[in-house]
């Protein structure tokens, strides 16, 4: 039995996915990038091996992707995020046609092909709005934990809209929304909406074609779910495996080539 | 009857911090006041006022006049008048350098360039609110990424002996750089010269859009790191005026208090000629 693993180092983590021949997922890990992105990869494979209990050896095939994908050093090569998260997608929902990925730093729309292609992608490479960033600023200025965001702005009654683009004066405006008696719930769903927003635009770039799947580490975030399905009109895919969807992508990749017999080296030593 | 030149002052309510400027009958500046904004806007200006009657020894009755500016000028109550900060602006700098042609004025949150004509009035202007990138918050941001606090940012950039490149795209994404920088063992005084290089490059874009003309002058609260304004002579050459000491951070607030003064003479005028038409 061989295995394929993918690593995708995002800026803010790193996760790690392990397959089966039958392309069913092992294992899988998630840690904090932090500052040491050679390390973290390392780190974040390893716990997937380990979880898995899976040894080294076994795996034929490592593919690294996200934007740390040339730190992965025990990689076998590099697949951009973006082929990665419409691989995966495509391998959860095979009817997707637009694939929105919504990471720590950069939210994404990918336009993908009923076998899994990208055909167009547009992301936000210049600017942290419209990111969980945005999502980062507003739990810190608000003083309440990420995983509270998204519950919190589904009780509001009235979203509170949010004026300012840039992720370092919404951290401010929020304050003073705050500060001028507005209610936690109803900013929160102005920040939710946002950002939604700011994603429809980077979709309709690309155009929005359904279904769309949502991946990425925001999907974990209710509130933003239901903010994109209501500014869709359509719910949107999100899979148990969401967080994951890079490294899954990047890991089908692996078990392609394996499958392909496309991994010269370890063939002849087998 | 003439009433006797009374005291003026100015408020200049910024996005960060707060500053007033008292003058007096001869308008001499004799009281400053600076405090952090926060976000009751009223209240930020009553005690930066209230700083600068106490250096002053000036009463409340003893102010005739009181005119605000900067982006929370709407929302001070006891004002008598409010100006935009591109007129304070204007006034304060061609007040302290009367050939002023251009000014560069870089705040906590924004960045704003205007070009002036004869006559002291804005021309045109340009300015950034948008994107902290181009403002005084990516300073301040690359800072707390090294673990600093912004009143430690000129010290720290003083100390730089070259320049580690910042690309200065976003403030939120500069994190990510800083943090590679350091680990890739820059010092934190050559990070922060860099970002200070970015941030000048951004003002020269909007220097570019006004027509920028020699003499230019600098206003605002970034200008108060030294590292700043030598990169800006570095880039603009000769005829680059800068306010001496604080004064860089009160210069709106200055101009404020000179059209507060203005704007006293003219309604003291109106009511005595009305006086003696009555």
């Amino acid at each position: 039995m061989a295995y394929s693993a993918g690593v995708d180092v995002g800026s803010t983590q790193t996760k790690a996915v392990i397959l089966n021949e039958q392309r069913e997922i092992i294992s899988r890990s998630l840690i904090d990038t932090g500052a040491n992105v050679v390390l973290a990869a390392e780190n974040a494979y390893v716990a997937a091996l380990r979880h898995g209990n899976i040894r080294e050896e076994e795996v034929e095939y490592v593919v690294g992707t996200g934007y740390g994908r040339y730190k992965v050093t025990f990689g076998d090569t590099q697949i951009t995020e973006i082929s990665c998260h419409a691989r995966g997608g495509v391998h959860m929902f095979p009817n997707t046609r637009t694939v929105v990925d919504m990471g720590g730093q950069d939210t994404k729309a990918i336009r993908v092909s009923p076998t899994g292609e990208v055909l167009d992608f547009c992301m936000n490479d210049k600017c942290a709005a419209g990111t969980g960033r945005f999502l980062g600023a507003a739990a810190a200025a608000l003083e309440i934990p990420l995983s509270d965001l998204g519950p919190t702005a589904l009780r509001a009654e009235k979203a509170v809209k949010i004026s300012t683009t840039c992720t370092v004066f919404a951290e401010s405006e929020v304050v003073s929304w705050l500060g001028k008696g507005k209610k936690i719930e109803d900013i929160l769903l102005g920040v939710h909406q946002s950002i939604a927003s700011r994603s429809l635009g980077l979709m309709r770039r690309v155009g929005v074609e359904p279904e769309v799947t949502f991946t990425g580490g925001v999907t974990r975030n209710i509130g933003m779910v239901t903010a994109l399905n209501q500014l869709l009109g359509f719910p949107v895919n999100v899979s148990e495996e969401a967080h994951y969807m890079g490294a899954l992508g990047a890991a089908l990749f692996a078990m392609d080539r394996i499958l392909s017999g496309r991994v010269p080296a370890r063939e002849n030593a087998a | 009857m003439t009433l006797s030149p009374a005291h003026v002052a100015g408020i200049d309510v910024g996005s960060t911090y707060t500053k007033a400027v008292l003058l007096d009958g001869n308008d001499e500046i004799v009281g400053k006041g600076l405090v952090k904004t926060g976000f009751r806007l009223a209240e930020a200006a009553e005690r930066a006022l209230a700083l600068a009657r106490a250096a002053a020894g000036v009463e409340p009755d003893d102010l005739a006049y009181v005119a605000t500016t900067g982006y929370g000028r709407f929302q001070i109550p006891f004002r008598n008048v409010n100006v935009t900060d591109l007129t304070a602006n204007a006034r304060g700098a061609r007040c302290l350098f009367p050939h002023t042609q251009t000014i560069l004025d870089v705040g906590g949150q924004t960045m704003k360039a205007s070009r002036l004509d004869e006559r002291g009035k804005v021309r045109s202007f340009r300015l950034n609110d948008k994107c902290a990138a181009g403002t005084g918050a990516f300073l301040e941001k690359t800072a707390r990424y090294m673990g600093f606090g912004t009143e430690e940012i000129g010290a720290l950039a003083a100390t730089s002996h070259s320049i580690v490149p910042i690309s200065g795209v976003c403030a939120v994404f500069a994190e990510s750089e800083v943090i590679n920088h350091l680990s890739q063992g820059s010092s934190p005084a050559d990070i922060m010269h860099g970002a200070i290089v970015s941030l000048v490059d951004r003002s020269l874009q909007l220097l570019r859009r006004v027509q920028m003309e020699p003499e230019f002058t600098l206003v605002g609260g970034i200008l108060r790191f030294e590292t700043m304004v030598r990169v800006i002579r570095e880039k603009l050459g000769a005829g680059v005026n800068v306010p001496p000491g604080d004064l860089v951070q009160f210069t709106a607030a200055l101009g404020a208090a000179l059209l507060a003064r203005h704007r006293w003479r003219k309604v003291n005028a109106a009511a005595e000629t009305g006086a003696l038409a009555g």
